[in-house]
């Protein structure tokens, strides 16, 4: 039994069991948190979907949307995705879950700090949704939020109180996020078990590691950020806005700023926030496929160098997203360059995948089926970074669904089929009780099911946007008529057939998720009974010491020997907490 | 819609009219189908390392892992020279001095084109004098001498053959200029005026379009281009100018 089963056994106040300082707990906090963020940006892309292709279609309850509605929509679905499910999920709920266990530590270095974490999260998750109820609505502008758009109220309708909700929300989470970093930082330095080295530590473990890294610096910047740009909407300043500036009728007179310093301040965070949402995934992914192909992770160190060197690049690259933003073209060039070497890490990483599976004839339990879904998914999205790096084809694509189709394939579905393979293979962990100290097991029948609907629904839904961007079709388009010029609406209509698709496909994308509702729901309660290390894995997660035992690890992950007398995969593996060598 | 009759070109890519366009979409198109090739070839190696059988014997790594990465280090390399050479030819120097020259301002929701007139020089703007109702919608000064033969146009138009040199600005929020038959896009910044030098060789008319989210009417923010020969660009231009020369 783990000690946080234990003390979960005796009975407590209610309000003890909600403000809980309980890394396992808090872990499930976050997932649920980001539950509800997943459904509710899911919902938002379909209703945006669904008035793309079918403008006249009244949404029910609602009525039409217009365009600023569908703006609101674009905003809160990108603000919604970005922070409040591929931060908070992998590395704060599946980070709390499940990191302390895989370094030998029984909880978190700083619990109260976590807690507070999880609330300010949740806090800012309801600043967020709130913000879609005042008057004017939600924000229109983006998850980007780029001045002078976001720095006046006469901007459009969502750009006052909506913005300033939208504003506080993010600073919030912000405040949360360094909460979670710091804590994440501390207990894989400080809190390791004996034995754990820093070349054993699994290699979710150096992307949790790395990507706490990130938040550190990425969030600081972009809290900062945040409070120059409120300071310019409501202290008078000039950080992003220009002498002259006239929006809407409001002439600003004030000082001379420019709005391209958000843009760098943005991105300085904008960028390394996408290694932070996909980082755990390539380390669980490399975990996953060494454990259900018996094989050692090909080049373990090198898998942690490029890592790191995905961290270390990931904050040098900001500018390609400023291409033809008004900066000098040589800056153009330079960031070019550095986001051409990212691309290099990241093939490593690539070329591990493969090379771990390579000949291995592994077993394809549902986690395994994602883990490769997830490979599949990240070459795919992942190709097409360096063609947007180049500046010269960037002023082509910049801003066209071609780069909807290249962030959505590796940032949104690589990330989430990272996020589902975590799930099915830690369902056990989640599913712990005192009770019932194994856990249980997600649906395999269901589970199959839902990899490979949901495996054809993303690449029907997001390959063909590259088409569509490649005919010239911008993003962040209300609608697909009424377009007051006839040349547009023909450039516009000639892609239609394709978004047509796209809707289509992206409507059986979201349908193929409710069996992985059903299953979750069916699973928590009557799922087969786990056993007690159902994967056969090698790291410490599995290992539930008893609360006086002395923990160590003895060697580093996924290794296996040959089993003497038996040539056909009948390897041994050696999990990491397990002293000898088992009896044969 | 266009008056080429290629509709399409492969890849669904628009109709290409710039003089730097050619080279520009067969280096898009190169890397199309290298990124194509690239993800055949990653799926091939993943399942034919999935089908084949199980070794247990040791593998030499080395080799493995560095050789592709090397091989792929190449490959940007040379795609990363290829289009930093087309990059540095059309950004790395302003216009000829001979191009001509047009102001484009974005606002929310349309885009203005203004012509300096017969004494090439654009006359002065003032913010508070804009006034679109009055029909003054860039808020041209009329104290200033070199503003009265300015020319406002809600289109953009050009001769065939000459190199344009763009001045980009934005009055309010951020606007992205897109011709997506000139293959060029440039975001317009408050408080800043960018170039932009670009050769129309095909007649026709290309639509202008907005890529930076800029508000409620964002989708419907486009202009046109409108390619035409010298002859009519010059019968175009006296027209506006009212019948001077």
């Amino acid at each position: 039994m783990t000690p946080s089963a234990e003390s979960r056994a005796v009975p407590r106040s209610l309000l003890r069991r909600v403000f809980t300082t309980d890394h396992h707990a808090i872990g499930l906090g976050y997932l649920a948190l980001a539950f509800v963020a997943v459904v509710a940006g899911t919902l938002m892309s379909l209703v945006m979907r669904v008035h793309l292709v079918w403008p006249d279609r009244l949404i029910p309850l609602h009525g039409p949307v217009t365009p600023e509605e569908y703006l609101a929509l674009v905003t809160l679905h990108g603000t919604l995705m970005l922070f409040f499910v591929l931060t908070t999920a992998p590395q704060s709920g599946f980070g709390n879950l499940i990191l302390p266990s895989q370094i030998g530590a029984r909880e978190m270095a700083f619990p109260v700090l976590n807690a507070l974490g999880l609330w300010t999260t949740v806090a800012a998750l309801i600043v967020l949704l709130a913000s879609s109820f005042v008057e004017g609505g939600a924000a229109i502008s983006g998850w980007t939020a780029y001045p002078p758009l976001s720095a006046i109220a006469s901007a459009g309708p969502g750009q006052g109180l909506g913005l300033d909700l939208w504003l506080a929300s993010i600073a919030i989470f912000g405040v949360g996020s360094l909460f979670g970093a710091v804590n994440t930082l501390a207990t894989i330095v400080a809190k390791r078990c004996d034995g754990m080295t820093w070349e054993r530590m699994p290699l979710t473990v150096w992307a949790w590691f790395t990507a706490a890294l990130l938040s550190l610096i990425a969030f600081s910047v972009l809290l900062a950020a945040l409070m120059l740009l409120f300071c310019d909407r409501h202290a008078g300043t000039s950080f992003f806005l220009p002498t002259g500036d006239l929006v809407n009728g409001t002439l600003h007179t004030g000082g001379n700023g420019s709005p391209l310093l958000w843009l760098h301040l943005f991105w300085f965070f904008g960028h390394p926030e996408v290694y932070i949402a996909i980082l755990p995934g390539m380390g669980l992914t490399s975990m996953i496929l060494a454990n259900f192909a018996r094989r050692r992770v090909f080049a373990y160190r090198t898998m942690i160098v490029t890592t790191l060197l995905i961290g270390l690049l990931g904050i040098l690259v900001w500018g390609h997203h400023m291409f033809v933003a008004g900066l000098n073209p040589f800056v153009g060039s330079a960031f070019a360059i550095s986001t051409m070497a990212i691309a290099l890490p990241s093939a490593a990483k690539v070329i591990s995948w493969l090379a771990t599976v390579w000949r291995s004839r592994p077993s394809y339990p549902t986690p395994m089926l994602f883990a490769l879904g997830f490979v599949s998914l990240f070459v795919a999205g992942g190709l097409t970074g360096p063609i947007l790096a180049q500046p010269i084809l960037d002023q082509y694509l910049h801003n066209t669904y071609f780069v909807v189709a290249h962030f959505h394939l590796i940032m949104a579905m690589a990330g989430i089929f990272g996020l589902y393979a975590a799930t099915y293979y830690w369902f056990p962990i989640l599913t712990r009780t005192a009770s019932m100290p194994n856990g249980r097991l997600l649906s395999e029948t269901l589970g199959k099911w839902h990899f490979w609907t949901t495996f054809l629904g993303a690449y029907a839904t997001f390959l063909p946007m590259h088409i569509a961007g490649l005919a010239g079709e911008p993003r962040h388009y209300a609608q697909f008529i009424g377009i007051p010029n006839a040349a547009a609406q023909h450039l516009i209509d000639g892609a239609m057939g394709m978004q047509r698709h796209i809707t289509y496909s992206a409507i059986f994308l979201i349908s193929a998720q409710m069996l992985f509702v059903v299953n979750l729901l069916v699973s928590w309660r009557r799922g087969e009974l786990a056993g007690e290390n159902p994967w056969e894995a090698t790291t410490s997660e599995w290992h539930r010491p008893a609360s006086n035992e002395w923990i160590a690890v003895y060697r580093a992950p996924c290794i296996y020997i040959q089993h003497s007398g038996n040539e056909s995969g009948g390897e041994v593996f050696l999990p990491q907490w397990v002293p000898e060598r088992k009896p044969e | 819609m266009y008056s080429n009759p290629v509709a399409a070109l492969p890849w669904y890519l628009p109709v290409d009219g710039a003089a730097h366009g050619p080279a520009l979409d067969r280096h898009l198109i190169l890397n199309l189908w290298l990124a194509a090739a690239l993800f055949v070839l990653a799926h091939l190696i993943l399942l034919t390392g999935m089908l084949l059988r199980r070794t247990t014997a040791a593998r030499r790594t080395t080799l493995v892992e560095y050789l592709p990465v090397a091989a792929l280090a190449l490959l940007f390399a040379f795609l990363t020279i290829r289009s930093e050479r087309l990059w540095a030819a059309s950004r790395y120097t302003g216009a000829d001095p001979s191009a001509l020259q047009v102001e484009v301002t974005g606002m929310q929701f349309a885009w203005y084109f203004r012509y300096p007139g017969t004494d090439a020089t654009f006359g002065r703007t003032r913010p508070q004098l804009v006034e679109p109702g009055a029909g003054n919608p860039l808020g041209i000064d009329p104290a200033d001498q070199a503003g009265t033969d300015d020319i406002v146009a809600s289109e953009l138009v050009l001769p065939a053959g000459r190199m344009v040199d763009l001045r980009l600005q934005a009055q309010d929020v951020i606007h992205g200029f897109f011709i997506p038959g000139m293959r060029v896009k440039q975001n317009a910044v408050p408080g800043q005026t960018i170039h932009l030098h670009f050769t129309p060789t095909e007649p026709g008319t290309y639509p202008i379009l907005c890529t930076q989210l800029c508000g409620l009417g964002h989708y419907r923010m486009s202009a046109n281009l409108r390619v035409v020969t010298p002859a009519e660009y010059a019968a175009w231009l006296k027209e506006r100018s009212g019948g001077q020369p």
